[in-house]
């Protein structure tokens, strides 16, 4: 059930490399077989046009006159020189002035007149194609002076047989250096993935509550999977140990808050007296409350810790926060007779951060100051020393020592100083969680401030 | 293909016959009433070539062959024309006028034939696998024991030379050699030794000098030497004279030790396709079977079988094998031809009858 919905593995990369160098080494080979059969043909045809031309001169310089009249002695040489090309027959001709065929054969092709001197072409010879050359010799003697012209030929079945060698032994060699390529080329890519089978065998191995980072040297071009890797084990590892501290948090402190609750529902069961009763039940109703929001406080953090680290961070301004957190008027409801003032700076106070987070830091900020503080409470937005600075101020003397001392700490203990603590604790994550802090401080002129300081963005 | 044109191709030869009866001689082998019947036609003599035919017939009962004997220049004019009219003439064609051969073939008369006895022809007696040379005949010099005393036997062309010079030589007028004009296989002898060596030229000299004779054909002039109408001749077929020697121990025979020009005679298969039976004559023809046959008739010249041929014929060094190929055309050109002959002519001119 595991393997359901995951994606069919593509071709391996071996496969994908053999079918692209085969293709390649295909069309190549191609290419080259073509190139080698011409090349095979024009250094045949090379090699036994030089057999005619020495055959032609041989026959034309064994032409003398006698009696006025062109006289041949067929040299042997001439045909053994075409006997080379073994398999071949051959055709030849010597014609005087006027074309008159003086020995030889008698219905040779010749080229039209007006041709050079030394001159081959195509032609058929019995039946076959073959391969003429048509020399002409000139004579300026006392008693004859006109051209003779010898025409030598050749059938082509050594050209043939030679062009076919040269052709396969190209392509043999070409085979054989295309099928070591890809061999090659296999064994190479098989040794680059190595790596990465490496990387599988560890992560496979791995305990499922290993949460460390993955620690193997991989070429450079795969390290980049391993850090991509790393950063989600990371965050993984991280969203891990705050749901582990939220559930650890939460039960802790819980737990007491109930205890109190089931005693004094206990003590309300047994109490006979209606009005001892009314008491208890009263308190009763005061713990309720105080739980309600102790749970609001921890859902919030609960979530502020989640954003920060799950949320896309925007542009803000945090005199934004301020002033909607004024508008709402939450604090109108918990303590009607407060008065909360707005202490904005004019120019934007910018952050990249999560609104929500923000808003619910602030707002814990404000709840407190409003519980505990005395007036004027007054929120504020603005920027000192590169820092964008979000504070609540009341008049008041700000929390005891201790409270302040367990700053950072998840929870505080006791009664209702318990909700401070968890107010700057929330607020406190948001400042972290955003690269900022938290400040309390009392401030000279009297009265208390606690700030989030976070790194502002420059206004563009 | 071949088979069903046999009627018609034996139809126009009747029709030639009439004009050309050319053939020396005729023998049917094989019985008579078979379906398949090759028709031979060669220079070979048909005592000579008879053992072999015969033992070819014995493997293929069913077979039939007609031997018919011809002299080279007709055998030649003859499937030339038989070529040119694109008539099967013969089924198979086995000539001593090897250049005539070769000409055939250069002509494309020849159909081609592959198999593992041809393959296993050497390069020198094979071209285009159309044309192999099937036997080994040494050309030699025939002398009269009773006539010419052991120390005048001439080993080599220059014997023969120094003998003929003096101006009352007894050789004047006694000295045979074939006609060039009439034997085909005579024109090759002398075209080749034109070629061989510049003794020839001396020999031509000799020959016109001391009135030697020109005639045809290897049987006459063998009995010519025998009956003492000649004491030397030169230029004889080694097989014909072996034969000759076996039976008339008058006649000695050397083969000249300054070279021997060895005649290997020229088969081909005329047409355009061959004959598969013809093809299977001339694979038995090469084949072991059929080279032991013509050893036994002196076709094939070996040492060990040179009968009456003096000491040293078998020598290798001396042996001038005749190479089938296109130089061979050379010999047939008409204007190369008709000069040789010329001479030929002028240095014979006196002594021809």
């Amino acid at each position: 059930m595991v393997e359901e919905g995951r994606a069919a593995p593509g071709l391996s990369l071996s496969s994908r490399l053999v079918i692209g160098l085969t293709g390649l080494l295909a069309v190549g080979g191609l290419v080259l077989s073509l190139a080698a059969f011409a090349y095979g043909r024009s250094a045949a045809r090379q090699a036994f046009d030089r057999l005619l031309v020495g055959a032609a001169n041989d026959i034309a310089a064994s032409i003398t006159i006698m009696d006025g009249a062109p006289v041949i002695d067929l040299p042997v040489s001439a045909f053994e020189l075409l006997a080379l090309a073994r398999d071949d027959r051959i055709a030849y001709q010597v014609s005087g002035p006027g074309g008159s065929v003086l020995t030889g054969y008698d219905d040779l092709p010749r080229l039209p007149a007006g041709a050079s001197d030394t001159a081959l072409y195509d032609a058929a010879f019995g039946g076959e194609p073959a391969r003429f050359i048509q020399v002409t010799r000139r004579f300026a003697e006392r008693n004859f002076s006109g051209q003779v012209q010898v025409i030598v030929g050749q059938t082509l079945r050594a050209r043939t047989e030679l062009a076919f060698d040269i052709t396969r032994d190209a392509l043999l060699a070409l085979a054989v250096g295309g099928l070591a390529m890809l061999g090659f080329a296999v064994f190479v890519v098989h040794r680059a993935l190595r790596p990465l089978d490496r990387l599988a065998r560890e992560i496979a191995a791995r305990d499922p509550r290993d949460l460390t980072r993955i620690n193997a040297s991989v070429p450079r071009e795969v390290d980049t999977i391993v850090q991509a890797m790393n950063g989600f084990i990371g965050r993984l590892d991280h969203q891990f140990q705050t749901m582990k501290r939220l559930i650890s948090d939460t039960a802790h402190q819980i737990r007491t808050p109930v205890a109190a609750l089931r005693a004094q529902a206990d003590l309300a069961i047994q109490e006979d007296d209606a009005v001892q009763r009314a008491r208890i039940v009263e308190t009763f109703h005061g713990g309720t409350v105080r739980l309600s929001r102790l749970l609001d406080q921890i859902l919030s953090r609960a979530l502020v810790i989640h954003r920060g680290d799950a949320a896309r961070r925007a542009l803000i301004d945090l005199r934004d926060i301020a002033l909607d957190l004024f508008e709402e008027g939450d604090h109108r409801h918990i303590a009607p007779e407060s008065e909360i003032r707005l202490g904005l700076s004019d120019a934007p106070v910018e952050v990249m951060a999560d609104a929500l987070s923000l808003t619910e830091a602030a707002k814990n900020l404000l709840a407190n100051a409003v519980a505990h503080g005395r007036a004027p409470i007054i929120i504020g937005a603005d920027r000192a020393d590169g820092m964008a600075r979000l504070w609540v101020q009341d008049g008041g003397e700000g929390p005891p020592a201790h409270v302040r001392q367990e700053q950072g700490r998840r929870f505080a203990s006791g009664g209702a100083q318990r909700s401070v603590g968890l107010g700057i604790s929330i607020a406190q994550a948001v400042a972290e969680a955003y690269g900022g802090r938290l400040e309390m401080e009392n401030l000279s002129e009297g009265g208390f401030r606690v700030t989030i300081l976070l790194p502002a963005e420059e206004a563009a | 293909m071949i088979h069903s044109l046999r009627p018609l191709a034996a139809l126009l030869m009747l029709a030639v016959a009439a004009s050309a009866q050319a053939q020396e001689a005729v023998r049917q082998f094989g019985p008579a009433d078979t379906s398949a019947s090759l028709i031979l036609r060669t220079t070979t003599d048909i005592a000579a070539f008879a053992p072999t035919v015969e033992a070819f017939l014995e493997t293929r009962p069913g077979l039939s062959l007609r031997y018919e004997q011809w002299g080279s220049n007709e055998l030649f004019a003859r499937s030339a024309r038989d070529c040119a009219g694109g008539i099967q003439g013969a089924d198979i064609v086995i000539s001593s006028g090897v250049h005539q051969i070769v000409k055939l073939v250069n002509d494309n008369c020849g159909a081609t034939w592959v198999s593992s006895q041809t393959r296993a022809q050497p390069a020198s007696l094979r071209w285009r696998d159309q044309v192999w040379g099937i036997s080994r005949e040494p050309a030699v010099m025939v002398y009269n024991r009773d006539l010419v005393f052991a120390s005048e036997v001439p080993r080599t062309r220059f014997d023969l030379l120094d003998l003929l010079r003096p101006d009352n030589s007894r050789f004047a007028g006694r000295v045979a050699t074939y006609d060039i004009k009439r034997s085909g296989l005579g024109f090759l002898f002398a075209y080749m030794d034109s070629q061989e060596a510049t003794t020839f030229g001396a020999l031509m000299e000799a020959f016109a000098r001391s009135g030697a004779v020109a005639t045809c054909c290897s049987a006459e002039i063998i009995a010519g030497v025998a009956r003492g109408d000649y004491l030397i001749a030169y230029n004889v077929l080694g097989s014909y004279a072996a034969e000759s020697a076996a039976a008339d121990p008058s006649l000695g025979i050397v083969a000249p030790e300054d070279y021997t020009l060895i005649l290997s005679r020229a088969a081909f298969l005329p047409g355009a396709a061959p004959n598969p039976e013809a093809g299977a004559f001339l694979d038995f023809i090469l084949s072991t079977e059929g080279e032991l046959s013509m050893v036994g008739s002196q076709l094939v010249m070996s040492p060990a079988n040179a009968i009456g041929i003096d000491e040293n014929a078998g020598e290798m060094t001396h042996q001038r094998l005749i190479h089938l190929g296109p130089q061979l055309l050379v010999a047939m050109d008409h204007m190369k031809a008709d000069r040789f002959l010329a001479l030929w002519q002028q240095a014979f001119s006196g002594g021809e009858r």
